[in-house]
């Protein structure tokens, strides 16, 4: 048995090819992917993706998983790994922005037309866990919603018992309300992609309400291949990055956090 | 083997008794060698197997201090899986032993047409990985379900809600009572049967005052697999039935969900399930072991 592992943990080695290895946030699934497929073409080095929640990426870098490359859908679970010792502080930025928005099955069978619906009990809502980034905003929506008179206070209280289910990550989410199993459910803008507009329909959620989510992304400090990870890096900050993410609904970063990104890839450059 | 056999040659006209004297004196101490060398092979595997096992439980015991444990048993988390988990689980169980017994019966003591196919049907879910019962489940029950259609027509819905947890559970875990539970009537002795049967006892009486009192203790080890089975689900679950505090979120899942959080929570989960399934071993073998003492004794 040992000496099955020896061998498939060698084999590992043996075929090792410059690969890097990106731990990326579920909702950048579709945007990420293309962004791998473009350095390919540009570096004839493939990017290997770990999607899944943020706090579960995190969780498996604590643990020891490697990862060249950390992008997260919130500054909270950057921080932790930040906080770790793990991260090269100097290269995180923030490079996109995202909101959260509320995904209903094609036809609405439960006729959801605004914020006060979901409210309405026997409703199926799925929703992230606290800890997942998308689960985590939407948490703060509805605590804003329940700070508004409009909503009442119980409001709160009447939405969270709707909720039928907590998942890890984004995508989940929004599967289990394209399969139908659920009414409505709190997903990202980014996240109705082409191949799911012929089976969900998006809610707005008006922006006072709405929370801006910021992307901050990374290298690791153990990360093999620091130079090639700064070259994906200002490949998703590049013209070309931003394009790929606001076709998928991302929104770009503005001053502020474009002059962050701006000294990282001066940081880069020296 | 094939030199000793050479050996025996010169000596083949000699007493046996002589001939085994001979054979011990030569190849005695070389023999004697080889069996410690194996013998202490065989314990270095032992104890690497038990060092491979044990390991990770006593790590998990070393990285929860007492405290931390008992300070997480009062998180609303722990308390509302710890609920949930035996809840479930014993419903299950009920449900399986009172589903699984009489199909265990016929198992044991009928032909059939069919049995075949019909035995292994309920031992499939043993093989079946718990992800592919999740899908399968809700495929089947969930709300655009080819059952689950009709039954939500009806206002009836079930995936995602505390019966989705159960139905998963029992789905997983029948096949650990059935199994059992068919062995142990198979064992028992069709003269006590007869007997019962000429002495005038109706089938459904000699089943409930003959059969069953001596197949219990097999029964209840079957059970307790079960039970156990349950309260470890984990695919089915979070595919079928979701994950929500206090209404999906079993134990498991809350392992699942919290180590992405609150490490402590997680761990102190995973320890009074390790614990629990040391109860469990001991239990399922002290009673089946009493079982076999009792046949010998017979």
């Amino acid at each position: 048995m040992f000496a099955v592992l020896l061998l498939a943990a060698s084999a590992g080695y043996a075929q090792e090819t410059k690969e890097l290895t990106v731990f990326t946030a579920a909702s950048l699934t579709g945007a990420f992917g293309e962004m791998g497929q473009m350095y390919k073409n540009e570096t004839n080095i493939s990017v290997a993706f770990n999607f899944d929640g943020s706090q579960a990426l995190r969780t498996q870098m604590e643990n020891g998983a490697y990862a060249d490359v950390f992008a997260s859908a919130n500054q909270k679970q950057m921080n932790a790994v930040k906080n770790d010792g793990l991260m090269n502080n100097s290269s995180i930025v923030i490079f996109t922005k995202n909101k959260l928005s509320l995904i209903v099955p094609k036809g609405n069978l439960a006729k959801i037309i605004n914020l006060s619906d979901l409210a309405k009990p026997g409703l199926k809502i799925v929703m992230g866990t606290k800890d997942v980034p998308v689960g985590d905003y939407a948490l703060q929506i509805l605590n804003k919603l329940g700070n508004d008179s409009a909503y009442g206070p119980d409001y709160k209280t009447k939405v969270l018992a709707n909720v039928i289910s907590q998942e890890t990550n984004v995508n989940y989410v929004v599967t289990k309300v394209a399969l139908g199993e659920a009414d409505v459910g709190f997903a990202y803008v980014s996240d109705i992609t082409k191949n799911l507009t012929s089976k969900v329909d998006k809610i707005d959620i008006p922006d006072e309400y709405n929370v801006i989510a910021q992307y901050p992304m990374g290298i690791l400090l153990e990360s093999k291949y620091p130079l090639q990870s700064r070259e994906f890096m200002s490949l998703v900050m590049s013209d070309k990055g931003k394009a790929v993410l606001e076709k998928y609904g991302f929104a770009p970063v503005a001053g502020v956090a474009a002059k962050t990104a701006g000294t990282a890839m001066a940081a880069a450059a020296a | 083997m094939a030199s000793n056999q050479a050996d025996i040659g010169p000596y083949g006209e000699r007493s046996l008794a002589e001939l085994v004297n001979q054979e011990q004196e030569i190849i005695g101490i070389p023999s004697r060698t080889r069996e410690v060398a194996l013998k202490a092979g065989l314990a270095f595997m032992l104890v690497l197997a038990m060092a491979f096992i044990a390991l990770p439980v006593v790590a998990l015991f070393l990285r929860s201090p007492l405290d931390t444990t008992l300070r997480s048993l009062h998180d609303p988390v722990v308390i509302d899986a710890l609920r949930l988990s035996l809840t479930t689980s014993t419903i299950t169980t009920i449900t399986v032993v009172i589903m699984g017994t009489p199909i265990a019966y016929v198992s044991a003591r009928f032909q059939y047409f069919g049995k075949e196919l019909a035995d292994s049907l309920i031992d499939l879910p043993v093989i079946m990985p718990p992800a592919v019962a999740g899908i399968a489940l809700l495929v089947a029950f969930g709300r655009m379900g080819i059952v689950g259609h009709y039954l939500n027509g009806m206002g009836i819905s079930i995936a995602f809600t505390t019966l989705a947890v159960i139905i998963a559970q029992v789905f997983v875990s029948s096949p650990f009572y059935i199994r059992q539970a068919r062995t142990s009537f198979e064992d028992v002795d069709l003269a006590f049967e007869n007997a019962a049967r000429t002495l005038g006892a109706s089938r459904v009486y000699t089943f409930f005052h003959v059969i069953i009192p001596i197949a219990m203790n097999g029964l209840i080890s079957g059970a307790i697999m079960a039970f156990a089975r349950s309260l470890g689900e984990f695919g089915a679950t979070i595919m079928f039935a979701g994950n929500f505090q206090g209404r999906t979120q079993t134990m498991p899942l809350a392992i699942y969900t919290a180590m992405q959080g609150d490490l402590d929570v997680s761990l102190c989960l995973a320890i009074i399930l390790v614990a629990f399934s040391f109860i469990v071993i001991f239990l399922v073998k002290t009673l089946t072991r009493r079982r076999v003492h009792k046949n010998a004794g017979n």
